[in-house]
């Protein structure tokens, strides 16, 4: 497994955001971390990545520990959001000569040629990275997050700015690179339909507490519900409903 | 502690400068403008004094070079650290495998490289426009030098732990901190003007021994080494201090989930 996490506790302040939660993930695999705002999604994110400490709980990663193997960890792991940024007054190139410095990448610059290529950014590589559209801005982020060819790619709302054609290009995109290398991927996002199309297996997550997991299409099944958009509404409004007691959502 | 990342984040910030002119006139501007100041006041007195006001007066542009070169020690450690927090990039940094000690001798790197360029500026300007040759003090310069930048390191070090603890809200720290330890610290003036109650805390600031000691230096010729042994000797308990003041807070930061909100924001 590439990642283990049991019985994860995170409390702020009297407030539980996380609540037991143990999953696995394994190489190769899309695993959908979803649920309505404040439902936990971020903070177990930023608690894998070393960045939050937790109240209790396990998290392995690659075998490891993240408390004692942070930069083991991080080192063979990438990120993004589409709520972080990279220097507005660098070039595109200059953000990614200093990641991939950062990470230790050999031949940076062939590297982030074709990561830029790739992701159709290719033209803006001189250009300062606070005159990118939005859609451009996040396929850089992208292309930072693969700069370290990394073996676990955390996306917090990948494609939350982009428009539906680049969200779609980018997302067969990140299927086509996490089938050639074998990346794990854990992914969330409130678009649904998006979950359902690249996700291997997702978790529903309510107050901290982890309410639903397995394949979308059984998860849809599993709460007699049309789509996972409709899971995710009726969660999102009778969190606490058990399987049994579902119906469709009208 | 790994050198290649640590100069991948110098990298960072050195090519922030390249690419905005208004910053690299943000370093100069303001001490220049200081130094036209305390220059011009220093010839009014000297002219005003008809000879009752001796030369020494000219300290006070060496006071304000030196107070400069630990106001922006301090600012190397606490904008570059803002520069990331207003980027939102924060977040990328602390999720790859950069460690928090790496994060502060970038940091720290920055402010050496500031406080060379700026002392150069400064110091040929004043050369130049007031015939003041802060090079007199020779080699004592030096130590001096570095016992201002380890107080601006630790500082910063404490600015910043208050800034990754309450937010924006604490941003003006990065500028009001050196300026709360100004008027204690001897600069423009020597300790024994203050009221003999605020004086066991000016003594207790290192850079008092400082700004003293080049008064001292430029009064009598000699180095003073006992002020620099008591500034450096301080400037380890204030960098330990800070050292474990930063680690406190930052502890605080990840239990609470600081980082980011403060990087996202």
């Amino acid at each position: 497994m590439v990642i283990e996490v049991r019985d994860l506790v995170k409390v702020y302040d009297g407030t539980t955001a996380v609540d037991r939660l143990s999953f696995t993930a394994a190489r190769g695999e899309i695993l959908g971390l979803l649920g309505p705002n404040g439902a936990g999604k971020t903070t177990a994110i930023q608690t894998l990545l070393g960045i939050i400490e937790p109240t209790a709980g396990d998290i392995r990663i690659f075998g490891q520990d993240i408390r004692t193997h942070r930069e083991f960890i991080l080192q063979r792991a990438n990120f993004s959001s589409a709520y972080v940024s990279l220097p507005q007054n660098l070039r595109v190139m200059d953000n990614l000569h200093v990641f991939a410095r950062i990470y230790g990448v050999d031949n940076w610059r062939e590297k982030a040629t074709g990561l830029l290529r790739l992701f159709e950014i290719d033209r803006l590589a001189a250009r300062k990275t606070g005159q990118l559209s939005s859609g451009e801005s996040t396929r850089l982020h992208l292309c930072k997050a693969l700069l370290n060819d990394p073996e676990l790619l955390l996306l917090d709302e990948p494609t939350a700015s982009l428009d539906p054609d680049i969200a779609d290009k980018v997302r067969k995109l990140l299927r086509r690179i996490q089938r050639e290398r074998g990346i794990t991927i854990l992914y969330t996002s409130h678009n649904m339909r998006e979950i359902e199309e690249i996700c291997d297996r997702v978790i529903f997550l309510h107050h901290g507490r982890k309410i639903a997991e397995g394949p979308p299409r059984e998860v849809i099944a599993r709460f007699n519900q049309q789509s996972l958009e409709q899971v995710f509404i009726r969660i999102a409004r009778d969190g606490e409903l058990q399987e049994a007691d579902t119906k469709p959502a009208s | 502690m790994n050198l290649r990342r640590i100069s991948a984040l110098l990298l960072r910030y050195l090519l922030l400068y390249r690419q905005s002119w208004t910053r690299v006139m943000e370093i100069f501007f303001w001490p220049v403008m200081d130094l036209l100041v305390w220059g011009f006041l220093t010839n009014y007195l000297i002219n005003v004094g008809a000879g009752h006001v001796p030369a020494l007066v000219t300290f006070l542009i060496g006071s304000m070079i030196f107070w400069d070169l630990l106001y922006r020690a301090q600012q190397g450690v606490t904008i570059s650290f803002l520069e990331d927090v207003w980027a939102r990039n924060l977040l990328n940094i602390f999720v790859a495998p950069v460690t928090i000690t790496e994060f502060l001798v970038a940091t720290f790197a920055l402010g050496i490289i500031k406080v060379l360029v700026n002392g150069l500026v400064l110091a040929a300007l004043a050369w130049a426009l007031y015939a003041f040759n802060v090079f007199q003090l020779g080699f004592t310069l030096i130590p001096f030098v570095l016992s201002l930048m380890l107080m601006g390191w630790a500082m910063g070090m404490a600015t910043v732990a208050l800034i990754m603890r309450w937010g924006h809200a604490a941003e003006a720290l990065a500028w009001g901190i050196p300026f709360l330890v100004q008027p204690l610290s001897a600069v423009f003036y020597p300790v024994n003007v203050l009221p003999a109650w605020l004086q066991p805390v000016a003594w207790a600031m290192p850079c008092t021994y400082v700004f003293e000691g080049m008064r001292e230096a430029l009064r009598t010729g000699q180095a003073p080494w006992e002020m620099f042994w008591w500034s450096l000797g301080l400037n380890i308990v204030y960098l330990a201090a800070a050292a474990v003041f930063f680690r406190h807070l930052f502890g605080i930061v990840r239990a609470r989930g600081l980082l980011g909100k403060l990087g996202a924001e």
